[in-house]
């Protein structure tokens, strides 16, 4: 397919080296491997009295939202400060732009005017990070924070580093994600990012409603029982269910969908003995997981939040040294 | 002595579908109709002789949807700028949909349209009247009202009719006047807010999907409808092979039921939109290769018997925006016929059946008296050079709209003569 190589030309350079990170797909094993040694580099800075490098001093970081978050927002920005970036942050959801009409192209220009060298791009519509990636001017990276049901690049390689870091080597690995996989643009990284990094099986588990059509061409094997799907996984990997599911037809009730896909104790049982589960978060306890199961001692979902601060360094670091060489740390 | 008048088009190859004329034939024009075919009548001096040896002489092309963007629209194209890209295009007829705005729900409106288009003398714009008020599918439009002030058919446009009862009484009533009713099925509901085909790319590129049935459910239900009240209907815009094959199945029955495609659909896949590519945003959305290779199918045997451009000229805006939030549409009159070329260097259309779903195709649809060349008849005829290689320039384009997914294509075919209404309206190179 010729297409996915466009998109993904447009992220590296011309020696193939990262100037933007707006999806998993395309990319090489090595690249997601270095993501991860750099990331591991990182990890350290957070245990630090001084909890600050010098790699992106001088430069001016734009953390550019128009869709509400917390938390991904949080890990963003405190990423960047201790690269010792400025940092600015626009919500543009509740801000004047978009009220105003302005288009999302000449907000793009507004902003670069003020000398940005990064954007950190989340958007409701899939494609948002590509296009002002594609507008973008020579020179500014841009890291896609999410974009509609497409992509969320670093949540996934946290993913990745938290099963790294626990079960070391990939490949014997056999991997279930669990829920709304149509909806879930961390899904779609994941899936891309477990292929890519070669894990023995990758199963997707959910109602038929919640699943794409194709969904065996991203390379899944596709279960709608839980029980079955989980049977000696390595790792559970559990998504969030948005309330509105609800409303449009997809689901039932909550009940029904914790009755069928909700991870219990009970059910953890038929995974491995050493699975960890993951969650990207906010958890709904009660409709995704019991609380035995997201407080048990084989959830990560708390060491993948602090994991998210290090990713971001890493890729952040990783694009704006393509593009300033000079700049390299010693 | 008389003063010489009139043009004659000489050792060009004629290809006449509606006649089964393909030879090398003379056309000979006068006073705004075609005077002979062959040898010129005795004492016969035309004004002008155009050579179109190597050439291609055929009737004026037709085409059943073009959207002209006038009135409503007209940052975005105007009826004067359109009708100087259809004349390079060796369109001589265009059929203007509804969604207007105002929307063409009064005589006013087609009077306007009309009106507009006379001032341009490019090309002929016929207009097509809303089925129902404002397009809302609530209230029936005044049919006969529209159908006395010219309106070749109505349709629904791009805005489905949600109500069934609705759209029971807007076939019967259109019936009654024996109007064909043009209808672009899409059920909205299973459309929902999809922007590419649901199937792999949209499942990658985690785009909503519009499923296929979102167009079978409202063929079905549309030809159910067409059945019971005996109204004439045409489908608008095909996109999926079930849908061919249920038009296919009803013409079968001897329904009177008729269907175009557009000619991007002949060519793309939702595979072309893999990079998020906004110029590859259309309504219906591109589908799959099976899809595409039952379209072809279906315009060789002609199930489907009109290729139309589906027009859809934007200002730049349109486009520049994530793919979800850019506009869907094409503008599409340049790359007519030299897309339906490239049918005959793929292989899947001879050139005289490829001529034919271009103009005695769409003309018997709404029969018409256009799209044939002979003596008496309107002389509107296109003159272009089969061998012609070039390469799409959106900035070249006549067009007020430079949206177009084919920039950069190597085309082969060029239009180097348009006559309308006797008149030569376009001539390569001035």
């Amino acid at each position: 397919m010729n297409g996915s190589s466009g998109a993904a030309n447009l992220q590296l350079d011309a020696s193939g080296r990262l100037r933007h990170f707006l999806t998993i797909e395309g990319l090489g094993r090595q690249t997601l491997v270095d993501i991860l040694n750099a990331t591991e580099s990182f990890a350290g800075v957070s245990d630090r009295t001084v909890k600050k490098v010098p790699v992106l001093r001088g430069k001016v970081i734009c953390n550019l939202f128009f869709e509400s978050s917390t938390r991904t927002r949080t890990t963003f920005e405190l990423a960047a400060k201790r690269l010792s970036a400025d940092v600015v942050n626009f919500n543009i959801s509740t801000s004047a732009a978009a009220s105003k009409g302005e288009t999302l192209l000449d907000t793009l220009r507004n902003l670069e005017a003020m000398h940005v060298d990064m954007f950190v791009v989340r958007h409701a519509d899939s494609g948002a990070a590509h296009f002002i990636a594609r507008h973008a001017a020579p020179g500014v990276s841009v890291i896609n924070a999410g974009d509609g049901r497409h992509a969320h690049p670093t949540q996934a390689m946290l993913d990745m580093f938290t099963i790294r870091r626990h079960k070391g080597d990939f490949a014997p690995l056999k991997i279930a994600i669990v829920g709304d996989i149509l909806h879930s643009r961390v899904a779609r990284s994941q899936i891309h990012a477990l292929n890519i990094l070669g894990v023995s099986e990758l199963r997707v588990i959910g109602p038929r409603t919640l699943i794409p059509t194709a969904m065996q061409s991203l390379g899944a094997h596709v279960y709608h029982d839980l029980d079955e799907g989980i049977r000696d996984v390595d790792v559970v990997i559990m998504l969030r269910l948005q309330r509105e599911r609800m409303l449009g037809a997809l689901l039932p009730s909550e009940h029904e969908y914790f009755q069928l896909y909700g991870l219990t104790e009970r059910r953890l049982a038929a995974a491995k003995p050493d699975v960890i589960v993951m969650h990207p978060g906010p958890i709904n306890r009660g409709v995704e997981m019991d609380s035995a199961v997201a407080d048990g001692p084989c959830s990560v979902i708390l060491e993948q939040v602090g994991y998210g601060i290090a990713t971001r360094m890493a890729v952040m670091s990783m694009c704006m040294q393509m593009l300033t060489p000079e700049d390299q740390p010693a | 002595m008389s003063t010489p008048a009139g043009i004659s088009i000489v050792n060009g190859r004629l290809i006449d579908p509606a006649n089964g004329i393909d030879a090398e034939r003379d056309l000979h024009v006068l006073e705004g109709r075609v005077l002979a075919v062959g040898a010129a009548p005795a004492g016969f001096d035309p004004a002008t002789v155009i050579d179109a040896r190597g050439q291609v002489v055929c009737p004026g092309l037709i085409d059943l949807a073009a959207r002209l963007r006038e009135p409503g629209f007209e940052y975005k194209a105007t009826i004067a700028s359109e009708t100087v890209a259809a004349a390079r295009s060796g369109i001589t007829t265009l059929c203007c949909p509804p969604d207007t705005d105002p929307v063409i729900d009064t005589p006013a409106v087609v009077t306007l349209i009309r009106r507009r288009a006379k001032l341009a003398r490019r090309a002929r714009v016929l207009s097509v009247g809303a089925l129902t008020q404002g397009l809302k599918g609530e209230q029936l439009s005044e049919m006969a009202a529209l159908q006395a002030a010219g309106c070749v058919a109505l349709g629904n446009a791009q805005a489905p009719l949600a109500n069934t009862l609705v759209e029971r009484r807007a076939l019967e009533y259109a019936a009654t006047f024996g109007i064909i009713v043009f209808l672009r099925p899409e059920d909205r509901y299973l459309r929902d807010r999809g922007c590419v085909h649901e199937g792999e790319v949209a499942a990658r590129l985690g785009l909503p999907g519009i499923p296929a049935a979102a167009e079978t459910v409202a063929v079905a239900r549309d030809l159910a409808l067409a059945e019971h009240v005996g109204a004439i209907i045409h489908f608008r815009g095909l996109s999926t092979a079930t849908a061919v094959r249920m038009v296919r199945d009803a013409q079968a029955a001897r329904l009177p039921v008729s269907a175009d495609v557009a000619i991007h659909q002949l060519h793309l896949t939702d595979h072309d939109a893999l990079d998020f590519d906004a110029q590859c945003h259309v309504t219906p959305p591109l589908r799959t290769l099976q899809d595409r290779d039952a379209l072809r199918q279906a315009v060789r045997e002609g199930t489907i018997a009109a290729i139309c451009s589906d027009h859809q000229p934007h200002e730049p805006d349109a486009k520049e925006a994530p793919f979800p939030a850019t506009l869907p549409g094409i503008s599409g009159l340049e790359t007519l016929l030299p897309l339906a070329l490239r049918l005959v260097q793929d292989g899947v259309l001879d050139l005289p059946t490829a001529i034919e779903r271009l103009t005695w195709g769409p003309a018997r649809i709404l029969n018409l008296p256009y799209g044939r060349l002979d003596p008496g008849q309107v002389a509107d005829a296109c003159v272009f050079d089969p061998e012609a290689v070039w390469t799409l320039d959106p900035a070249a384009m006549a067009s007020a709209g430079k949206n177009t997914p084919f920039a950069g294509w190597e085309l082969t075919g060029r239009v180097t003569h348009t006559v309308y209404e006797g008149r030569l309206v376009f001539r390569l190179g001035t």
